[in-house]
């Protein structure tokens, strides 16, 4: 076989990046992940006895002070990931990293408001299996907030090195997925436990 | 032989042989490691089957005591299963599969490595439960509440519980590679229906890894929690419930018994074609036949739940007898394949032939399982235990040295000998079915599965201990194919590029292939183009001979 009779290696980026589709196919197993949670969830509520909720003293769950606000904050932040992501498809690297530090407050910020919330609460995850799934689930999902903040906090540091521009900012738009994908978790987990009594 | 390959020649630069391994980021030398590893692991728990039959051959407590009993029956579960027939097949993917795209690598090659060593650190920490007090002991399947905090008190089922977590993540990073790489790393010209059959069956295997292994973790997770931090997941005294835990086990572990059996039919599907000189039979329908497979996985997974009295037995016996349907689709790929073919009985054929027998009977006995009545007599015996040695040992192992025996030319230029190989493969098949088909008998006369001990009263004496001769023949069984390896490596001949006259990628290669895979690839116009490579020369024949008829026949006097 002479070697000219080979065809050329050369291999055509069309479509969806590859970095983007690996975070695609880990949102989708992390979608999973939630699902199992939920279905955890689920089956604790329909195999419960009397009145579902938190145990005794505390008895409901409160949207105010904290949850309903930290929710608004969370929500905000998606908004301003989004914004971060079309500055720098314009190719605006200092609206990018604004916008990305901004994202990176309100989810600090959210981590701290559900902190303080857990410190109020007055149950534990030994408390009933209510206390089990409300930790568990919110838990899990705060420590995926946690893990957007990292990503985000590695964005702003590669944006104010100047890494990022129109177009190769595929890092941009994989986290920015990952940060929607954590916000739709909260808006089904805050909508299951404050308004599915 | 050679005449297709396209030799590349380039030479990588030298560094410390250790350092090289250690922090390796290619495919073809992390596919090694997944595969030394996970023999490694198969071994140890070779062992552990060796110990649990020792102490059945004959009725009494003869070397261990019920505790120790059950950690051997435990451990020999958990890591056959995900310490050797999943990584096992994920190593021989991770080699294959990029050369059989036309790929120099996996899309994310780092994280490939990655994945490769939380594997030996999560065995290591499953394992480690013996030197903390005892490992898990309530089987490899850890129902609730027997794993509960309260009547498992060892940390070593908590060790289980840390150690799978991160062999369920190396998976999931696996899976995500693996789709990738096959979505955007195929080279031009590898259309979706000209892949090889071994890189569809195993772009759904890793589907199947990405969507079932998170609800695993998930319900892992949630049990680590209840023996650790007072939670009430599956405790019916606080409202929680011990069989969601089996709903989060099987909804993963019934995907698991495809993921295993999958990339074993892709090997067996490439060797099958190679051996008998002919195309595989009916390409798209063995496709849609694993797709199907794939899908119906998700829907099966409470028969192994019928007899807690909790889900609806219609519905899942009848999603469970479907399988069936793209099962015998596939039988029918292979047999057509086979018919007519001129078959060279080569050590991969044997083992694949050997797949086939096999693996049909641990589907029929699933078949008979599948049915409530039957199987409201048979749960928890030894018919169970039959029918899943069957299926992953009767199935993906003897796929795995399929595997083997096929592509150890490919990896290390050296054919392994022949005559240990047939030694190695008769052994092996007759020991298989002296070990695993007593127990059909068993079951059905209605021995316990994971039971110490059994009464001389109760008949089972004799097919226990040809069940023991069988996998002391198993055993034996291996001594042949290690020689086999040692031998081959220190004075095995050197037998060029494609000594199989293969059909797909690999073999346009050298053997072993260099860093970057390929210098240059031949066109891509077939799910074969090795062979079409191959053959290029007969097709210019004929079609320049048609020309001459045509010619003859059009120029001919009227």
């Amino acid at each position: 076989m002479h070697a000219a009779e080979g065809v050329e290696l050369t291999r055509r980026e069309a479509g969806v990046p590859t970095p983007l589709l690996g975070m695609l196919l880990f949102i989708t197993s992390e979608v999973m992940f939630f699902g199992g949670l939920f279905a955890a969830y689920f089956n604790a509520r329909a195999v419960h006895v009397g009145t579902w909720g938190p145990p005794a003293p505390a008895a409901e769950l409160e949207i105010l002070p904290i949850a309903l606000p930290i929710t608004i904050v969370l929500i905000s932040s998606s908004f301003t990931m989004q914004l971060a992501v079309w500055a720098i498809r314009r190719g605006d690297q200092r609206a990018m990293r604004n916008w990305t530090a901004l994202t990176l407050l309100l989810g600090i910020a959210f981590l701290a408001g559900q902190l303080y919330d857990y410190s109020t609460l007055g149950f534990g995850i030994g408390d009933g299996s209510f206390g089990t799934v409300f930790y568990t689930l919110t838990g899990f999902h705060g420590a995926h907030v946690f893990g957007g903040t990292v990503g985000l906090t590695i964005l702003v540091a590669r944006a104010s090195q100047g890494q990022f521009s129109a177009r190769n900012h595929v890092a941009v738009e994989a986290i920015s997925f990952y940060w929607h994908f954590v916000d739709v978790v909260w808006i089904a987990l805050f909508s299951t436990l404050y308004f599915l009594r | 032989m050679a005449t297709t390959a396209l030799s590349p020649t380039t030479e990588s630069y030298r560094r410390s042989w250790v350092l090289e391994w250690l922090t390796t980021v290619d495919h073809k030398k992390i596919g090694i490691l997944y595969i030394v590893n996970s023999f490694l692991f198969f071994f140890a728990a070779g062992i552990l089957a060796l110990v649990v039959r020792s102490e059945l051959a004959v009725p009494g407590l003869q070397f261990l005591d019920e505790r120790t009993y059950n950690q051997a029956f435990t451990m020999h579960g958990t890591i056959m299963i995900f310490l050797f027939v999943v990584p096992v097949l994920s190593g021989f993917s991770n080699y294959i599969v990029p050369l059989q795209l036309g790929a120099p690598d996996m899309a994310f090659p780092r994280i490939n490595a990655l994945s490769f060593w939380f594997l030996p650190l999560g065995g290591i920490l499953i394992f480690s439960g013996y030197l903390f007090g005892g490992a898990a002991a309530e089987g490899w399947t850890l129902y609730t509440p027997l794993s509960a905090g309260t009547y498992s008190k060892g940390v070593g089922t908590d060790l289980w519980l840390v150690g799978l977590l991160l062999v369920g993540t190396a998976s999931i990073l696996g899976s995500i590679n693996f789709v990738a790489t096959i979505f955007k790393m195929r080279a031009p010209g590898m259309t979706l229906f000209r892949m090889p059959i071994l890189v569809w069956t195993v772009l759904v295997t890793q589907t199947l890894i990405l969507l079932a292994t998170p609800v695993l973790a998930a319900g892992m997770i949630a049990l680590f929690i209840d023996r650790n931090y007072g939670g009430s997941f599956f405790d019916p005294n606080a409202g929680g419930n011990p069989i969601l835990w089996q709903h989060l086990f099987w909804f993963f572990g019934h995907p698991e018994v495809y993921i295993v059996i999958l990339p074993a039919m892709g090997v067996v599907s490439e060797i099958l074609p190679v051996f008998t000189r002919r195309p595989l039979f009916g390409y798209r329908a063995f496709v849609f036949a694993t797709v199907a497979i794939g899908l119906l996985s998700f829907s099966v997974w409470a028969h192994h739940m019928f007899t807690t009295g909790q889900v609806y037995l219609p519905f899942f016996s009848f999603m469970t007898a479907l399988i069936a349907v793209p099962t015998g689709v596939k039988f029918f790929n292979w047999m057509a394949t086979l018919w007519r073919g001129s078959i060279t009985f080569a050590t991969p054929m044997l083992f694949a032939l050997g797949f086939l027998s096999m693996f049909l009977i641990g589907g029929i006995s699933g078949m008979v399982l599948s049915s409530p009545p039957i199987d409201f007599h048979l749960q928890d015996t030894y018919f169970v235990v039959a029918h899943l040695h069957y299926v992953f040992f009767g199935g993906s192992v003897f796929g795995v040295f399929a595997a083997t025996y096929y592509w150890f030319p490919k990896m290390f230029g050296r054919r392994l000998n022949e005559g240990l190989g047939k030694i190695h493969f008769w052994l092996h098949f007759i020991g298989f079915n002296l070990a695993f088909f007593p127990m059909h008998i068993l079951g059905l006369d209605g021995m316990p599965r994971r039971i110490a001990d059994y009464s001389p009263d109760a008949g089972w004496t004799m097919w226990n201990l040809v069940s023991t001769a069988g996998a002391f023949m198993i055993a034996v069984s291996i001594l042949p194919f290690l020689w086999n390896v040692a031998a081959t490596f220190i004075n095995g001949e050197p037998v060029g590029d494609d000594p199989w006259e293969g059909n797909t990628l690999e073999w346009a290669t050298s053997s072993p292939p260099p860093p970057h895979n390929f210098d240059r690839l031949p066109p891509i116009r077939s799910e074969r183009p090795v062979f079409d490579l191959r053959h290029r020369h007969d097709a210019e024949r004929l079609a320049a001979e048609e020309a001459t008829a045509h010619a003859v026949v059009e120029g001919g006097p009227s």
